[in-house]
Order: C-alpha cells, then structure tokens, then sequence
C-alpha cells in the first residue's frame, strides 16, 4: 500500500498533478478551450517557451546558470526573421555560429574558471545588442516554411501537444536513457570521479553549452514562426521564465539532477498560469503576482512531499 | 615595494583602473571641457547603483544559489508607496522614508520566510516572490506618476563642495558597510557562511539569523534605494528598477566579490559602479549606437572577470 501512494512517487507525480489540475481549472472557466482549437491557441506559445527550457535543463544539469538564454533566443529570432528570411545561406551560418559561441563559452566557464552567473549575464548585453543591430525597429518577416510548421493542424491532436510530447521524449531519451546522457549528466553529479575515469570535463561542458545553444536556436525559430516577426525584446522574459520551469519540473540547482520531461510540463504549467489567470478575470494588476503566487505554492508542495519522503 | 605589490593584488583595483580609463578616454574625447560634469553625473548615477550592490555584496557572499532578484520590484514598490504617502507634501519626508524602509524590511523578512520555510532555492524564492510585489506595485498606484516633494527632489541635485550630496551620502552608508563587513561578528559570519556553511555552523556562527538579516538588510537597501531614486527621477515608474537586477550582480562581482562567496569587497562597488557608468557615457560621447553599446558593455564585463579571475580556483 505505501509503496502504491510512496512520496517519492508523490514527488514524481507533482509536476504533472499541477499541470492536470490547472487544465482542468481552466476548462471548467472556459468550457470552450476544450476544443482543437482552444487547445491550440492555449498552448501555441509553449513550444518556444519549452525549447528555451530545455536549453536551460542542459545548463543547470552541468551545475551552471544561463542568465542570457532570453537575449539569445530573442537574438536569434531577429535573426531568423531576417537574415535566414531574405538570404538563407547567411542565416544558416550565423545560427551555426551561435551554437558554436555557445560551446566556447562552456569551455571559457570551465576552463578559466569562471563563474556562469556572470559570464551569461554579460553575453546577455551581447546579444541584446547584436539583436538591436540586427533588427533596430520591430519587424522582419518569418520564413515560410517555419510558418507553415508552427501552424501544421494534424488530426485529432492539436500540433502544440504533439510537439511537446516528442521534445520530451527525445531529450529524455537522449539524457536519461542513453549511455551518453549518463556520462554529461555525470558531469553535474561528481565530476571529479568523471574525471578520474577518464571523461574530458572540458568535452562534456562545451557539448552541454552546444545543446542549450541548438535548443535556443529551435526556440527563436518556433517563436517567429508563431509571431511571424521578431523584435529584439522578444523573449527577454525567457530567462526567468526558463529557470522557473526547470525547477517547476523537479530539477535541482546542483548535482546534474534533472528531468526532462518535468520540464517541459513546468513550461507548459507556467505558460498555462497566464491563460488561467486571465480567463479568472482577475484584475489584470495582479497577474504577474498570481502567476509568481503559484510558483510559490507548487514549491511549498514539493517541500511537503519530500519532508514526507524523509520521515519515511 | 611590498606596499605596491599588495596594491596590485587588491580584487577592487581592477574596476577602480577600468573606471579611471573610462573617464580618461571620454575626457580626452571631449578636450577635457566638462569632464567634472561628467565625474558629478556619475558620482549621482553611481551611488544609485552603490546602495543596491551593498545588500546584493552581502547576499552573494553567504555563498552559492544567494542571490536577491527581487531587488527591482522592491525599489518599484517602496518608491511607489512612498511616493503617494507623501504626494508631495514636504513635512511627509520622514514619513515617506520610513515607510519606504518598512516596505523594504517588509520584502526582506518574506523573502526569507519562503527561503527557510519553503526550503526554496533564494534564486527561486527571490524571483517568485519579486511577481507579487510587481503587481502589488501595480495595483498601489495604477500607472500614476506622483511627483516628489521639492525640498526632497532638490536634496537630490544638490552639491557640497563640488560632491553630490546623494554620492557623499552613500559614501558614508559604504563606509558603514565595510566597517560591518570586516569589524563585527555579523560581517565575519557572512563571510564563514559563505566559505562553509556546515563548518561556520559547527564553530558556533548563528547561520540563520545572520542569513535573515542580509535578506532583510538586502531589501530594507532596495527600498532606500527605491525611495532616493524615485525622489531623484521626478516620481517612481513601474520599470524604474529594472536595469538594477542584472547591474547589482555585476557591479558586485566587477568590484571583486567572490560569486562563490564567502568573500567581499567594498570598495570595489564604487569602483564597479563607476565604471559602468563612465563605461557607457564613454561610448555615447564616442557616437556608438544603442547596439554597439550593448555589446562592448557585456564583452567588458566578460574581460574584466576573465581577466581579473586569473584562473584561480573557485572554493
């Protein structure tokens, strides 16, 4: 009987008990979101939301923190709007670039020591800025075939869920069930005895860096594919929004644990928390409040669940 | 020699010479006419950014995962609730203050709350928390703008000797806080925290009351804040604290603070903050557009901690 209702597995359930009690809250608001298209509208802004997530997970998973994935993604958004719009080549080699910025600044971080905090939170000036030169006046145009990605309607389930559901699945794969997601996950747990056995730490830091760079690049295109332009403010709330939802999910700070597939409900959760605010007619003032007061209330959950996993 | 050699290893020396070259450049742009105007803004615009970092000096020292990200929405809520308790009327001046204060202490002591009670990481617990008193924030003023009282708005143009009242002012409150850094038992169990929680607790330092104060010390210098710069910008605005959330983290750590933790430095804030100012009015004197600035200013924050990191090993 304990083993059926065990707090560990309460622990692993959390995430996705609040993501189902905030739809169905939701539904019961706003009977009509429970359509194709409600379901569509409701989540569409998720995708991105969860690519800059996961971004995110690869980073804290090797004990660092990415204070610039907002600037970059909005980067590459003006980016994409533009450049890969009007001449492909040119758009292509510059995300490539990107990526590979990231994977030096993982080696940068590692190899000198320095703290992420403040290497991210200076890159964050750097994109801005690239961003600003880029695209100086809101605009640019999506690439067609992104926006006809972004606005695929399969059948029966909307293209929103779908989406989420093979991002998660991929990536939980890759990290949690390969023997290479082992390895890099390793590098946040103990990364000494990695090294002993041989690993390169510098390797498996600037192949994490790389795979938050490429998932930030598929978050700036699945965000002008929905906005079909870009701005260079764009997604500059991505960073906290990105943090928030991997811990919403179940990742911790230190020691390379993580959950990816927590972490795309965290960022559906958190982009729902929006929705549900406004369909309660809240006074619109508080809505960021609410929004922070849910955060705090699915945090204090899991401080309730774990206490009990101690006491067992 | 051994004085200068000493000199060189002092973690604030960096930014001090960062903002000296800054002002040097600018000043020789400009053929030298008004550089003292320039040295007086920054002094004004400095100190604003000096009083923030002091309370972010000490939260990041208590060591990993300390940071306060709701510094912006508290300087916006206390500036707000002042602004309007005031609503311009000059023998409301303590009184502006002091609920300024309040509102501070007030953030400070929730924020800890949610870190000890709820366990939440402070990254987390500062960040969720920093929403509610946005909107809260939102909700007291409604977008209106309230002016200061003058006598208050003039004390903050004001000058001494040539100083800006407001720098000579926080030059006093940095003073403080180095004296209660490296003088007190309190500053001394910042800086243990930081270098070994489990061990400062075994040798008998009050972990967490000395983590309750610096929250609460940290927003109570966010609220102050709020109140001095909405009284000095003609009124507080709902985004007037956002530049301060990611430039108190860099002033603290350009200055020579450990993000690690566990070790602090005062001295270098003024130096930091100094030099990001005087660092973006160098390249507005320059022409450089908003762009170009963008990009020099993070590429400067990364080669200052790249350079004054030296590869050392982070504890």
């Amino acid at each position: 009987m304990s083993g059926f209702f065990s707090p560990r597995l309460l622990r692993n359930l959390l995430p996705p008990l609040s993501l189902a009690a905030l739809l169905v809250a939701i539904f019961v608001l706003q009977p009509r979101t429970m359509s194709y298209f409600g379901l569509n509208l409701l989540l569409n802004l998720a995708i991105p939301i969860t690519l800059a997530t996961i971004a995110q997970m690869f980073i804290l998973c090797v004990n660092e923190l990415d204070l610039s994935i907002g600037g970059f993604v909005s980067l590459v958004a003006c980016i994409v709007a533009t450049w890969l719009h009007d001449t492909p080549l040119l758009g292509i080699a510059a995300l490539a670039g990107l990526i590979a910025v990231y994977a030096a600044l993982g080696a940068l971080i590692h190899l000198r020591n320095l703290p992420s905090i403040v290497v991210t939170l200076g890159m964050s000036f750097v994109w801005l800025g690239l961003a600003v030169l880029v695209l100086p006046t809101p605009g640019g145009t999506a690439p067609e075939y992104v926006r006809t990605l972004m606005t695929l309607k399969p059948a029966y389930v909307p293209f929103p869920i779908i989406a989420s559901v093979v991002i998660a699945l991929v990536v939980h794969i890759f990290l949690m069930r390969s023997a290479w997601g082992t390895v890099l996950r390793g590098a946040g747990g103990n990364p000494r005895s990695l090294e002993r056995a041989g690993w390169s730490i510098l390797k498996i830091k600037m192949t994490m860096f790389a795979l938050a760079g490429f998932f930030g690049v598929l978050s700036g295109i699945a965000l002008v594919g929905l906005t079909t332009s870009a701005d260079a403010n764009i997604a500059l709330r991505y960073t906290l929004l990105s943090i928030a939802g991997v811990i919403l999910g179940g990742g911790e700070f230190v020691g390379g644990r993580i959950s990816p597939i927590g972490a795309v409900i965290g960022a559906v959760t958190l982009t729902l928390a929006g929705s549900f605010l406004s369909f309660l007619r809240l006074n619109p003032d508080w809505q960021i409040g609410a929004q922070g007061a849910i955060l705090i209330i699915v945090l204090a959950l899991r401080v309730l669940v774990s206490r009990a996993e101690k006491r067992q | 020699m051994n004085m200068i050699a000493a000199m060189f290893r002092q973690p604030w020396l960096w930014a001090w010479l960062g903002a000296l070259a800054a002002w040097l450049a600018t000043s020789a742009f400009i053929g030298g006419k008004g550089s003292g105007e320039v040295m007086s803004a920054a002094m004004t615009f400095g100190a604003f950014f000096v009083i923030v970092a002091l309370g972010q000096m000490f939260v990041i020292t208590l060591g990993p995962g300390n940071v306060d990200l709701s510094i912006p929405a508290c300087m916006t809520l206390a500036g707000t609730v002042s602004m309007k308790a005031m609503d311009g009327a000059a023998t409301m001046i303590p009184v502006g203050l002091a609920l300024a204060l309040l509102v501070g202490a007030g953030i400070g002591v929730l924020n800890y709350a949610l870190i000890r009670l709820l366990r939440i990481p402070p990254i987390i617990a500062t960040l969720s928390s920093s929403f509610v008193f946005q909107s809260a924030a939102i909700w007291w003023n409604r977008g209106l703008r309230v002016k200061p009282p003058e006598a208050l708005a003039d004390l903050m143009t004001a000058k001494l000797g040539g100083m800006p009242v407001i720098a000579l002012f926080v030059i006093l409150l940095t003073i403080a806080g180095h004296l209660l850094l490296s003088r007190t038992i309190y500053g001394r169990g910042v800086v243990a925290i930081g270098q070994n929680m489990r061990a400062a607790r075994l040798a008998g330092v009050k972990t967490e009351r000395i983590r309750a104060t610096t929250y609460i010390m940290c927003a109570t210098l966010a609220g102050l804040c709020g109140y001095l710069l909405a009284a000095f910008s003609g009124g507080a605005a709902l985004n007037m604290g956002e530049e301060y959330l990611l430039s108190s983290i860099a002033v603290v750590v350009i200055g020579g603070t450990s993000v690690a933790g566990g070790f602090a430095n005062v001295p270098g804030l003024w130096g930091a903050s100094l030099f990001l100012f005087l660092l973006v009015t160098m390249l507005n004197t320059f022409g450089a557009g908003a762009g170009i600035r963008l990009v020099m200013t993070g590429l400067i924050i990364i080669g200052v901690i790249v350079a004054a990191s030296g590869g050392r090993n982070r504890t």
